[in-house]
């Protein structure tokens, strides 16, 4: 690991300030995703700026009838919190379906929006990876990629997003709230946080350099039936496949959002459409331009019967 | 067991007495891989209770919590497997809730209280996790088990405090203490040897589980 200094700041446009001014600063939250990339050297930050002592963990009403979650709300807070169990169920079964019960305990609501791909590749500093040094070419494509991206991919990078819980907040259209140095606040639709690789895949998310995640924010509740389905290679603790977060109504509308298959939550609006004539039409709309690999073709039809699953077990509910 | 201290005391003592060529090695090592004659790490003052114990340490900010624990505090029961927080044999209980030390630095806890495997019990008085490990043979190598027992007290308290899991059916309501909910919850927690229907045993006698 590279040697940094460490500061724990006080308050979030503090904090904020502190990563604008120190080039290659970081902000650190539970750690359990920078620390593993600092031990490779993955990720190198002369400079952490700790916010554990933002008082940004409580969970609260909004005016709108919803709910602001604090930045640094852990996984297991925000999985146990009464209303995100009533209200928003598919939420809280997202964030139990992903990693262990030591990470949930220590991962922030922030922090694992901002988690990092878990491409081999990327992580494999011998490996050419367009991610972690731009302009050295990609590995992956004609590589081992099973795991790997089949939409919204891109020549220069066909790794995916590799949560849970941002799988169910973009089915929630959940909003992320933000302030920068300058103290300036920006909301930022879930649907536009994580991008798409496109030439610059170092570049993941809608934040600039040194903006800090203080809140996400839920609209009111949707009623439903919320479910998460999530196909994985082990029973517990493994990164998705393919995931489903669905909210559906009893007349079988709903919303859908897949993991597991592209640089950020996928979601197709007018895909939803179709729920009524099942899920193959849905994910024919879904899956449109899809462009898996060899080892990765299984995903598309995997996503249609995860869809499907879903489909009945709302019926059923 | 009046064996197996002697040869433990003996091992860990020989680590001990070579503790000061090892630290003198690590630094040499640190300021190579740090390439030129860079300045020195940083080094910070970080205060912790451990056990009940409060202890004021001066590390080099990259020292994880395990390696605090183990080469700065001697308390080597907390064992290193991946380091990435793949196998869960560095779990400890932080301010009552558990984690991977591997993946957390130590001057992220100033001011917290960590409980490891040597505060749990003590050969003379185990904990009732480890007496039931014992017991029901939840083990073979044996490393990966502080972590295990660490992680198995939290889980019976996670349950009991209402945490829902991925195996829990309604999530509206409080997760029954069963097997199903604690095999689940125990996912992260790796035995190469595969001990895991005695572990599944010990944690379902020390919870009086409902099969």
């Amino acid at each position: 690991m590279k040697p940094f200094t460490y500061e724990r700041a006080r308050t979030p446009a503090q904090a904020a300030a502190a990563v604008a001014r120190t080039p290659g600063a970081k902000f650190l939250a539970g750690g359990t995703n920078l620390l593993d990339l600092m031990k490779l050297e993955i990720e190198a930050p002369g400079h952490l700026v700790d916010v554990q002592d933002l008082k940004l963990d409580r969970i609260e009403k909004t005016r709108e009838g919803g709910i602001r979650i604090g930045a640094l709300v852990t996984n297991t807070a925000l999985a146990s919190d009464d209303r995100v169990r009533r209200d928003y169920g598919v939420l809280t079964r997202a964030i139990v379906a992903g990693a262990s019960g030591q990470l949930r305990n220590k991962a922030t609501t922030a922090g694992n929006l901002l988690q990092r791909t878990r491409c081999p590749y990327f992580y494999d500093p011998n490996q050419a990876c367009n991610k972690r040094k731009p302009g050295s070419g990609c590995a992956a494509i004609g590589g081992y990629s099973r795991q790997l991206g089949v939409i919204g991919t891109s020549d220069a990078c066909i790794a995916t997003y590799p949560g849970d819980m941002a799988v169910a907040l973009r089915a929630l259209d959940a909003t992320v709230e933000t302030v920068n140095s300058a103290g300036a606040e920006r909301r930022i639709p879930i649907a536009d946080f994580h991008r798409l690789w496109g030439d610059t895949p170092h570049i993941e998310t809608a934040l600039a350099p040194g903006e800090l995640i203080t809140a996400v924010t839920l609209p009111k509740p949707l009623g439903g039936t919320h479910l998460y389905h999530k196909v994985r290679d082990r029973a517990s603790y493994a990164f998705a496949l393919v995931s489903v977060a669905a909210v559906v109504q009893k007349d079988g509308s709903g919303r859908l959002a897949i993991g597991g298959i592209a640089p950020k939550p996928w979601r197709v609006e007018a895909a939803e459409a179709a729920m009524p004539q099942g899920a193959q039409a849905v994910a024919g709309r879904l899956l449109a331009g899809a462009r898996p690999t060899r080892d990765n073709a299984f995903k598309v039809p995997l996503v249609e019967r995860t869809i499907a699953a879903v489909m009945a077990e709302a019926k059923a509910a | 067991m009046e064996d197996d201290a002697g040869l433990a005391i003996s091992r860990r003592g020989m680590m001990a007495g070579s503790a000061a060529s090892m630290a003198l090695a690590g630094t040499a090592t640190a300021i190579s891989a740090e390439a030129q004659p860079a300045a020195p790490a940083p080094t910070m003052p970080v205060s912790l209770t451990v056990n009940g114990r409060r202890r004021d340490l001066s590390l080099d900010t990259r020292t994880t919590l395990l390696d605090a624990l183990r080469e700065h505090l001697k308390l080597t029961g907390t064992k290193k497997g991946c380091d990435h927080g793949q196998c869960g044999a560095c779990t400890v209980l932080v301010n009552g809730q558990r984690i991977n030390s591997c993946l957390s630095l130590a001057v992220q806890h100033q001011g917290d209280e960590v409980t490891t495997i040597e505060g749990l019990g003590t050969p003379e008085k185990l904990h009732p996790m480890q007496a039931a490990f014992v017991r029901h043979d939840g083990y073979q190598c044996g490393y990966c088990t502080p972590g295990q027992i660490c992680s198995a007290v939290a889980v019976i308290d996670e349950i009991k405090a209402g945490v829902p899991g991925h195996a829990t059916q309604d999530i509206t309501r409080r997760a029954p203490l069963t097997r199903e909910e604690m095999r689940e919850r125990m996912s992260g927690n790796i035995c190469r040897c595969g001990a895991y229907s005695n572990i599944a045993d010990a944690m379902a006698e020390v919870a009086g589980a409902k099969a």
